[in-house]
């Protein structure tokens, strides 16, 4: 055991805002930091972002620490790792957590590496335990068939937290903490690699992750026309429409609609899904949503384990009727 | 362009999810009866990056596996698609690993292995879904490395990887040589033609132990681990599914639209 104190965050920043997993990334590290009787800080990365501190002030942190660089523009491996290896050797802290996003999932396990250190990622739950004062990391393993609790000796402890699990505090504009700005010190011929081009994929309608509704559709549709049918009662719905790793392995749906293990989780109010089995690897993406209804023919399938309503049935079938006492009721 | 794949044998993700069971004695999953392991499917997607660049321009792939008691009919696959070279990492004192044990063994074999343009890994192992294994190995061979790759194309000593984010994709390009980790969005692996088949089980595999690769038994395996595993497990699901009948799917889907609405849920 070391002298690290202090649990640290990094808040990422997408586009000039902080992303909406730095507050529960907040919300969560405070409850750690608490139950240590230590402080709660956070890092910003990026270029001209200084002015996000106050923000994560209000939303828990204690301490920031802002780097501010242009080379830090875009996520590169390289360069971010570069610079947490230096935050972290000069705070000191004892837990570092990330977001389970594109940058966190790819720079959690490399910063460890560096700091021969240990990390867990993806984890749904995390807490002190009593005796040993060390962080217990539960994540899903084995395609969400199974949980694993993971721990380790060594400092500091680093986990990437899966989004929309944790909850943000209210904000305090009030609050006041410590701004502390470090040098990037990065050599720009020591950056391996360069973002040539980012490209976006069109949304027409509603963002799936933002979306209250969610209609997804398995396997089991067996074809791309299937969904045009689901996009019609999701847009009744104001919702957006999703799909199983299989859909988009087939090309029947972009990959960007794709909810699950390495697609996008979602928490919507309400998530039918459609002649989908219920996999383990699909739920990991959406067994957080409130409602969950099933449409299947098959009535063994996992789904209905998962499910709180469920018709046993042909989607072909029920899919059109339900529509239209769907309209018919929302009037 | 000398390509190694890293490839790891599991438990088959797509056994029923009713035949998983956890022994929650040894924190170990039972694997189940008459399903035989298959090599992680990312990592399979791995192998089809690497072919897609061997059709395009040529080269050599080699399959690198580690773990015990590795079933040979399983292992091979790689060659079976078309890959050239297969090495394993073969012995007791290379399971129950984590991340950092399990990079610090394929790097080290990766050393003696010797020449090599790119390393592809699976973006996680379809088991523990860890997701480290490829960052530790670029960061042990103080590599640069690209994580989440649907596109692999290789020119003038570079390549560019079309590299995944949530609403779509970042066009990177890397110095080689590099580590490159591969998601599901590839698309398919190609499936082994008779041709491969027959190919494969000709071809022996060269088998490493530990001191072949001159590792330290302290840094392998379940010796290894800097992450510990406390505890195992298989969440409870309450589980109470409401379904609603009719005698036609059409009648059933009418009541299922006048249920959530009188629950409120629209």
């Amino acid at each position: 055991m070391s002298d690290n104190k202090g649990v640290m965050i990094v808040a990422e920043v997408v586009e000039g805002k902080l992303n909406p997993i730095a507050a529960e990334l907040l919300g969560c590290g405070r409850k750690l930091a608490d139950d240590l009787g230590q402080e709660l800080s956070a890092v910003i990365l990026g270029s001209g972002v200084s002015g996000l501190a106050q923000e994560a002030i209000s939303q828990g942190a204690d301490k920031v620490y802002v780097v501010d660089d242009a080379l830090l523009k875009d996520y590169q491996t390289d360069s971010y790792l570069s610079v947490m290896d230096k935050v972290v050797k000069e705070a000191m802290p004892q837990i570092v957590l990330m977001g389970q996003t594109s940058m966190g999932r790819d720079l959690a396990p490399r910063l460890a590496f560096r700091l021969e250190t240990a990390a867990a990622l993806d984890c749904i739950a995390l807490e002190i335990d009593p005796d040993s004062k060390r962080l217990l990391q539960t994540k899903p393993v084995y395609g969400g068939n199974a949980q694993a609790i993971y721990t380790s000796d060594i400092d500091p402890q680093i986990a990437t937290v899966r989004p929309k699990v944790m909850s943000p505090l209210v904000p305090d504009s009030s609050k006041k903490g410590e701004v502390i700005t470090i040098d990037a010190g990065l050599d720009a011929s020591a950056i391996r690699t360069s973002v040539l081009e980012t490209v976006l994929e069109e949304v027409v309608g509603i963002k799936l992750e933002d979306a209250p509704v969610v209609v997804s559709g398995g396997r089991g549709m067996g074809g791309p026309e299937g969904f045009e049918q689901l996009a019609v009662l999701a847009k009744m719905l104001k919702g957006a429409v999703g799909c199983t790793r299989p859909v988009c392995d087939s090309g029947w749906m972009p990959d960007t609609q794709q909810v699950g293990l390495t697609g996008k989780i979602v928490t919507p109010d309400f998530y039918i899904a459609v002649a989908l089995s219920g996999s383990s690897q699909h739920m990991a993406g959406c067994s957080s949503s409130k409602t969950i209804v099933a449409i299947n023919k098959d009535p063994e399938a996992n789904i209905f384990k998962e499910a709180q309503y469920g018709v046993v049935g042909d989607w072909k079938k029920v899919i059109p009727a339900f529509t239209e006492k769907v309209k018919e009721l929302l009037g | 362009m000398n390509m190694i794949v890293c490839c790891k044998q599991v438990i088959d993700p797509e056994a029923p999810p009713a035949s998983f069971r956890v022994d929650a004695g040894a924190n170990k999953v039972l694997p189940p009866q008459g399903v035989p392991p298959v090599i992680s499917p990312f990592d399979e997607q791995a192998v089809e990056a690497a072919l897609r660049i061997k059709d395009a321009q040529g080269g050599k792939i080699t399959a690198l596996t580690m773990g015990n008691n590795l079933l040979r009919d399983v292992v091979k696959k790689p060659l079976s698609m078309g890959a050239d070279e297969l090495v394993l990492l073969e012995d007791a004192a290379f399971e129950d690993g984590d991340g950092w044990a399990n990079a610090y063994a394929l790097a080290e074999a990766i050393k003696k292995i010797g020449e090599y343009d790119i390393i592809f890994c699976g973006r996680q192992a379809a088991d523990w879904d860890s997701g480290q294994v490829g960052s530790g190995i670029a960061e042990i061979l103080g590599l640069p490395s690209v994580t989440l790759a649907k596109k692999v194309d290789v020119a003038d000593g570079k390549a560019r990887v079309e590299r995944v984010i949530p609403d779509g994709y970042e066009v990177v390009e890397v110095s080689l040589p590099a580590l490159i980790t591969v998601s599901n969005e590839l698309g398919e692996a190609r499936y082994p033609t008779i041709k491969g088949i027959m190919a494969a089980k000709r071809k022996e595999p060269t088998v490493w132990k530990p001191a072949d690769i001159g590792v330290d038994a302290s840094k392998i395996g379940a010796n290894g681990r800097r992450g510990k595993l406390v505890k195992l497990f298989q969440p409870v699901k309450e589980g109470h599914c409401e379904i609603i009948e009719g005698d036609t799917p059409e009648e059933a889907a009418v009541g299922l639209a006048m249920k959530l609405r009188e629950v409120k849920v629209f």
